[in-house]
């Protein structure tokens, strides 16, 4: 009992890796095309940007807040450095186009910081706002228009044909794939190893008290979100290389899957909970339903109701086992209302 | 007066809220190793001022000396930095943390550390759990620990730090008698390092034995101050009261006739408690006492249903009676006010009056199954009265509520059932002296009109003021019943513990 306690991990991890070998498994067995080099890459392609979003959201649901903004920074800071560059047919480099595009994610992630830091208002509603404004301003004043790869700055349409590994036949390896993995471990270091990340899951388990111990939750918050805006401005830019070109219209809709992801990998929604590790995988386990649930038969219409169910199980499930590992506090009048 | 330089001192602090006002001009000077007791009701302004003292709260006029140095405010970084240290009520514990990382969290950030190390967490919390003695599961999560282990780290929490100020808000009431002897005796020796420490405490005669001085606040003003030497447990209440109130043994005599009304046979469950027999009559108000984890709280709840018992017998009125859940327990007649009552007991959001009459719903359908508006109005009314539950009018939250005032409500809600015996566990945790007594007449009339009443509490004192008989607890069985004149708090204690 104590190995497989420990094998299940803190965030049920084990779980989903287990769930995920059993996909695997069944759709190796039902399809020939599934085992192949060509969905392995395909899969991590994919997961690429969901990724970065997902480690957004995933700060964002430790701190006990939640972002439905995301989506919208990530669009808008990216196609306003494609747009102005190329406009302007000035290349910023790729680093630079970076560096533009996370400037801008940072800023309007400040805005969100400081609204909900300041006003102590919910978080969903303040970034249910925010995405409305900051689409509005993307599609008045800044452009509604598409942008081909070859209407932008030629080190970012370049950056979209760079391979790590390439197999003739059998599919490539994206180079996007290094920054994000790097961004990954950074992340997964600053919720472990430093005080910030510790004040992040501090302030989800008890905000007064988190107040009462000295972390300056105003400011905290505010970083917060600053960086979660810098992370969703990078996975626009990522977005916009894998795509070649840049939409208003992409990337919109997408958040309730992501914190869909974020929640199957073992992030409380009431704050406080939630890990890198199971970030990751929740995140592949949804792609891996998006990208290959056709090939066991199952129509693509599917897709999104089959990522509604694994949600709703998954998350039942964790909440039976945490029933069970703890007496509740029985609810009286519950019962006498029953009786 | 003194002329020893105060280590902190507050000077005419007004603080406001909404109109209301909470402190009306209150000064404070604490002395380096002396005991401050800071007594008042619920609302008497004494939370409030600990919280301006260590800067959750600012305060709308007056001056924060530390060190000499006045301050219009202080943050809380600036508290901690100046070396206060608060343990608050409700511990402020981070749930989903480990017991370690919690005791650590307030050096890390005083020292301004950016990075966090899981090794210097740990080694900083076993210096402090060592150094008080105690034994704790530091790698666990706090939300898995018992009430008690979280009180304890709270205290590990504010001593970790060099503490130059540290105030206790009710640091007691989760702990039992010999975890408190312990923490007087930390107490004692923080004392002689020179910590100015606040104490405060419901327990009046715990704060008695500590404390040097005392400042009592009522309505957001200091009504007394003084030499702990020059107060008596009585005149410390009164002072908060504003009214003499009676702490003696006021107990009416139980009529020879008394037909018994409750009679629990070897009642035993597994792993918590066994062959537990006695019988409460009609109009007894019985105490049942123990340490934390004897058993007490849970034959109450197997009387009660929650965790039914699986072994003996219950009967009631002379009927035998099954109780394997709440419903059969409510059916028979039992009501039972809960330990935590504000999560078990009540809709905080909800008003007084949908409280009051959440127990007992079922006796207001009317015709056509519709409740009757008009009838529950009237008895919530009458109720509302008979408790005399301080509030603008029975619509009021509960969640505005003090705590005394809290625990009317969860009463009134039994009463308005009408149940034939009624079952109280901590009934005057956490509510102030004056609520306390006016509680224990409430209680008094009802056993009056024939009503078993059984109260599980280990606040001694109250029980020997008031109970025709106690029992005492001890890992799982009852291990001693006094009657009359044999009730003393120092024969309970040595019971409880021996």
């Amino acid at each position: 009992m104590g190995t497989l306690r420990r094998l299940r991990g803190p965030n049920n991890e084990g779980v989903l890796v287990a769930v995920i070998l059993v996909l695997v498994v069944v759709m190796s067995l039902a399809s020939d095309a599934f085992f192949t080099p060509n969905t392995f890459f395909g899969l991590v392609r994919s997961s690429l940007v969901p990724l970065v979003f997902a480690l957004g959201v995933l700060m964002v649901l430790i701190s006990g807040g939640i972002d439905v903004s995301f989506p919208a920074i990530a669009i808008f800071a990216a196609y306003t450095t494609v747009s102005w560059s190329g406009q302007a047919s000035f290349d910023p480099t790729l680093v630079g186009a970076f560096v533009v595009a996370i400037v801008i994610g940072a800023a309007l992630g400040f805005v969100n910081g400081a609204v909900i830091a300041r006003f102590r208002l919910p978080t969903l509603i303040v970034t249910l706002g925010t995405q409305g404004i900051i689409r509005g301003i993307l599609l008045a004043y800044i452009g509604s228009a598409y942008i081909a790869s070859s209407k932008m700055p030629p080190s970012v349409a370049q950056a979209g044909d760079a391979y790590l590994l390439d197999i003739p036949g059998a599919g490539y390896l994206h180079g996007m794939m290094v920054p994000v993995v790097v961004v990954t471990v950074l992340v997964w270091w600053m919720l472990k190893y430093t005080t910030f990340g510790r004040s992040i899951y501090a302030i989800g388990g008890d905000i007064e008290a988190a107040r009462r111990v000295g972390i300056k939750v105003v400011r905290t918050q505010i970083m917060l979100y600053s960086l979660v805006g810098g992370l969703a401005a990078f996975g626009g830019m990522i977005s916009v290389i894998l795509g070649k070109n840049a939409n208003p219209q992409t990337l919109v809709g997408t958040e309730l899957d992501i914190i869909a992801a974020v929640v199957l990998g073992g992030a409380s929604i009431f704050g406080g909970r939630g890990s890198v590790l199971g970030t990751v995988l929740g995140v592949i386990l949804v792609q891996l339903i998006n990208n290959n649930l056709v090939l066991i038969g199952i129509p693509s219409t599917w897709q999104r109701a089959a990522v509604g169910i694994l949600l709703i199980v998954g998350v039942g499930v964790q909440a039976l086992v945490a029933l069970r590992s703890r007496p509740q506090p029985v609810l009286l009048d519950e019962e006498v209302s029953r009786a | 007066m003194s002329t020893e330089q105060p280590t902190l001192e507050v000077r005419d602090i007004v603080k406001t809220y909404g109109g209301v006002r909470a402190l009306g001009g209150v000064s404070l000077r604490l002395l380096p190793g002396e005991v401050h007791c800071l007594a008042g009701e619920n609302g008497s302004g004494k939370s409030t001022l600990i919280k301006i003292i260590s800067g959750v709260e600012r305060p709308d006029s007056g001056d924060i000396v530390i060190g000499g140095e006045s301050h219009p405010y202080v943050s809380p970084s600036d508290a901690i930095r100046a070396g206060v240290q608060v343990i608050y009520q409700d511990f402020s514990l981070f749930p989903n943390l480990t017991a370690a990382e919690n005791i650590a969290m307030l050096t890390e950030l005083a020292d301004r550390r950016k990075l966090s190390s899981r090794r210097r967490i740990r080694a900083t919390a076993e210096r402090i759990v060592a150094d008080l003695g105690l034994r704790l599961d530091l790698d666990a999560d706090v939300e898995h620990l018992s009430v008690a282990d979280r009180q304890l780290i709270a205290i590990c929490r504010a001593l970790v730090g060099e503490a130059r100020v540290l105030i206790m808000d009710e640091p007691t009431t989760a702990l039992t008698h010999s975890e408190v002897e312990r923490l007087f005796g930390i107490v004692r020796r923080l004392q002689a390092r020179g910590v100015a420490i606040v104490f405060v405490s419901h327990k009046l005669d715990e704060v008695l034995d500590i404390s040097q001085h005392v400042t009592v606040l009522r309505n957001g003003e200091v009504v007394s101050s003084g030499e702990a030497s020059g107060y008596t447990g009585r005149s410390i209440a009164k002072a908060m009261t504003g009214r003499d109130v009676n702490e003696d043994r006021h107990v009416d005599d139980l009529p020879e006739s008394a037909e018994p009304l409750l009679i629990v046979d070897s009642l035993g469950r597994k792993d918590a408690f066994e062959d537990v027999s006695f019988a409460l009559r009609k109009g007894e108000i019985l105490g049942i006492t123990g340490l934390l984890g004897s058993g007490r709280t849970e034959i109450a709840e197997a009387l009660f249903g929650v965790h039914p018992a699986d072994s003996g017998s219950v009967t009631l009125d002379g009927t035998p009676r099954r109780i394997h859940s709440i419903s059969d327990a409510v059916e028979a007649g039992i009501g039972y006010v809960p330990e935590d009552r504000l999560t078990q007991g009540l809709f905080l959001d909800k008003s007084i009056a949908d409280n009051m009459v959440a127990a007992s719903l079922s006796s207001y359908r009317g015709k056509a199954l519709l409740l009757d508006r008009g009838r529950i109005g009237r008895s919530m009314a009458d109720l509302f009265q008979r408790l005399r539950i301080k509030a603008p009018n029975a619509k009021a939250p509960v969640r505005s509520l003090s705590g005394g005032n809290a625990q009317r409500v969860v009463i009134a809600k039994w009463l308005d059932r009408k149940p034939s015996v009624l079952m109280l566990n901590g009934p005057t945790v956490g509510v102030d002296i004056g609520s306390k007594e006016e509680i224990f007449t409430i209680l008094r009339e009802q056993a009056a009109a024939g009503m078993g009443i059984v109260v599980i509490s280990d606040d001694i004192p109250e029980l020997v003021t008031s109970c025709h008989r106690v029992l005492i607890v001890r890992a799982g069985r009852i291990v001693a019943e006094m009657t009359g004149s044999d009730i003393a708090v120092d024969a309970i204690q040595e019971r409880m513990t021996a």
